[in-house]
């Protein structure tokens, strides 16, 4: 029996005091306040692309926190004894729990482009993280969110990217490309870590890794102890396998003694390493760690990494954890500018732009497809306006919302990958001079 | 002992007592809340961050005006509507100064009047805002009516007071101070208390998202 299944399977009761319990945990002071100062304005909606393509009330970003509030109200709000005496904050119910499971997890990806228009400043994506660890708690996960997380806790990868799949892969693409992957080095300066969907789906983005590393004769290595950077737990709501799967790729780095580490294209990846892995370390972490998009800009800034200009228009979707919720919205449009493209900005771009609908976990929720897919129309339209001969995006899972898009819509534009345009574009170096 | 005796009397005294002692309250209890520390390393400065997340909030985020900005300004103009009436009116200065000593020049008669009455229109578009707007009307709550109500009885009762002399025993002034009191003593338990919590909030956001080197 899955570690799920047990926990749906206990009786109604303990399972919505687990999700009490789990909430009160996560009853911070930052949680507070916002909870605190919300006066129903309801502008986030406006921000909410599941709310836009829908028009569903519903959807608007603050009531999908509802229980989380209430049990907040009951428990620990400052007038929650009034609360209970006087019968002002009904218990949540696990009929009430269940009903929300659409909208704490189908529909929200946590982009966080709420908290843009909120007068209070409240950041309702944190909220919804939080509130996932109480449904988590009770069993309330989606099952196919849960069995991904699950396996990427017990195989170290949600898609099945074992350590000796992985292995198995670099050693078929060394072969068919020709590229250096130096595995398990005991020393680097830099670790790479990957996302699954990257191994498994967009196995080119590891090629093109490689060259890019080549070129600029960089000290690297790719760890089995810690390579996967994508974190389900964290999605899924499991507080323990996110330190879990956050403390793979730090032990890697420590004990590889690594000045970086460089997340991959992935969005979520970025947030759960770069601002949540100290936290569930512990302590601050003895590197750095670095976007691709990041790692890249800082190789061309220093002269290292040089690239052929690429005389073609391009708009650039920006992975809403890496930009808005991440600050380095700057980093790929370096990038970006070192490739010579014309940039074509989306009407909504860097800290405003609209999710993809597949952030957060939503991608692997079957029956969220539906929704998912009305919430990415309002990406095609902006694509489609900018009239770019070229769209790209730093974050795999982006590319793979974009994929199933482009084929449910038939639409002709596909996603690339921006270290791929990278890779594409390297400079040739010059040969060095002939001895004497 | 009068209505307007009790008004000025222990009403007062009981709704000012209740006010500081729910505010500290819920303060307190706000802040006593777990604040674990993060550990992450930061991108850029967190105080200066909350200040501008304070600061940037005053105005909507320009992508968003075409949808929010009516509603802005119709927050706007009760509340500035109200910080007009409040602070520049010479009887409600004249109150203030019985109560703390401090006092300050008030402005003309007519312009508080023209305040109270744009407070008022905007109150009631507000209401019809809340209970039309199905997202508004979805959110909700019973603090949601009675802090309207208790904001718009003080306006509407004091804007009956025209023309009657500030020193006069009407019992219409009565019921004006008793609305206000009920006004102090909700404040604490409602909504009302965004007036300080707006801040604290917009801060932590402004302060966090600075750290990460992301836009307030």
């Amino acid at each position: 029996m899955s570690a799920i299944q047990r926990l749906v399977e206990r009786a109604g009761e303990e399972r919505v005091a687990a999700a009490m319990q789990a909430f009160a945990r996560d009853f911070t002071r930052e949680a507070a306040v916002h909870m605190d100062a919300c006066v129903h304005c309801g502008h986030c909606s406006h921000a909410c692309h599941f709310y836009v393509s829908t028009r569903d009330p519903k959807y608007t970003p603050i009531n999908k926190i509802e229980p989380f509030v209430r049990a907040y109200r009951r428990s620990a709000a400052p007038w929650a004894p009034l609360a209970r005496l006087f019968g002002l904050e009904k218990p949540v119910t696990l009929t009430e729990l269940e009903r929300w499971q659409e909208l704490i997890y189908d529909a929200c990806t946590m982009c966080g482009r709420c908290t843009l228009v909120c007068p209070m400043g409240i950041d309702i994506a944190a909220l919804i993280a939080r509130a996932r660890h109480g449904m988590f708690a009770a069993g309330l996960v989606p099952a196919d969110l849960g069995a991904v997380a699950e396996r990427a806790e017990r195989e170290m990868s949600p898609l099945g990217a074992t350590p000796k799949v992985l292995a198995e892969r670099i050693e078929w693409l060394t072969d068919e490309h020709g590229i250096k992957v130096p595995l398990d080095a005991p020393r680097a300066d830099v670790l790479i870590t990957l996302s699954s969907i990257e191994i498994m789906k967009y196995p080119q983005s590891l090629v093109a890794l490689a060259r890019v590393l080549e070129h600029v004769g960089e000290s690297w290595t790719i760890s089995t102890r810690g390579y996967e950077a994508t974190n389900f737990g964290m999605l899924s709501g499991n507080r323990e396998w996110q330190r879990d799967m956050s403390e793979r790729v730090i032990d890697a780095a420590i004990a590889c003694g690594v000045k970086t580490v460089v997340v991959p294209e992935c969005g979520h990846a970025y947030g759960a390493l770069r601002w949540e892995g100290a936290n569930v370390h512990g302590a601050p972490l003895p590197f750095k760690v670095l976007h691709i998009s990041e790692y890249l800009a800082a190789l061309i800034e220093s002269g290292k990494l040089r690239l052929k200009p690429l005389a073609k228009s391009l708009t650039f979707h920006d992975p809403c954890q890496v930009s808005r919720r991440g600050g380095a919205a700057a980093a790929p449009r370096r990038v970006l500018a070192a490739l010579g493209v014309e940039l074509r900005e989306l009407a909504d771009h860097a800290d405003a732009g609209w999710c993809c609908g597949g952030g957060g976990g939503v991608v692997a929720i079957k029956h969220a497809d539906d929704l998912r897919h009305g919430a990415f129309r309002i990406k095609m339209r902006e694509i489609d306006a900018t009239g770019a001969e070229i769209a790209a995006t730093s974050c795999a899972n982006c590319r793979q919302s974009f994929d199933d898009g482009q084929a449910y819509f038939k639409w002709d534009t596909r996603m690339q990958s921006l270290l791929e345009l990278v890779a594409q574009n390297l400079q040739e170096r010059a040969p060095a001079p002939l001895a004497r | 002992m009068t209505l307007l005796e009790f008004a000025r009397g222990p009403a007062l005294t009981v709704s000012l007592a209740v006010l500081i002692a729910g505010t500290l309250w819920r303060l307190g209890r706000l802040a006593g809340r777990p604040a674990p520390r993060d550990l992450s390393e930061p991108r850029g400065s967190a105080a200066a961050g909350a200040l501008r997340g304070i600061a940037h909030r005053f105005w909507p985020h320009p992508r968003f005006g075409a949808k929010i900005g009516f509603s802005t300004a119709i927050g706007y103009i009760y509340h500035l509507g109200l910080a007009v009436i409040v602070f520049t009116f010479l009887p409600h200065i004249q109150f203030i100064q019985k109560l703390t000593g401090l006092h300050w020049p008030a402005l003309p008669d007519p312009v508080t009047y023209f305040a109270g009455a744009l407070t008022t229109a905007a109150l009631i578009i507000v209401l019809i805002q809340r209970h039309g707007d199905p997202v508004k009307r979805m959110l909700s709550r019973f603090d949601d009516y009675f802090s309207w109500l208790v904001t718009f009885l003080p306006v509407i009762t004091g804007m009956a007071l025209i023309g009657i002399e500030p020193d006069s025993v009407s019992p219409a002034i009565a019921v004006h101070l008793l609305s206000v009191e009920l006004l102090l003593i909700w404040f604490p338990f409602g909504k009302l208390m965004h007036a300080i919590t707006a801040f604290w909030s917009r801060g932590i956001t402004g302060a966090k998202y600075a750290r990460r080197g992301a836009l307030p």
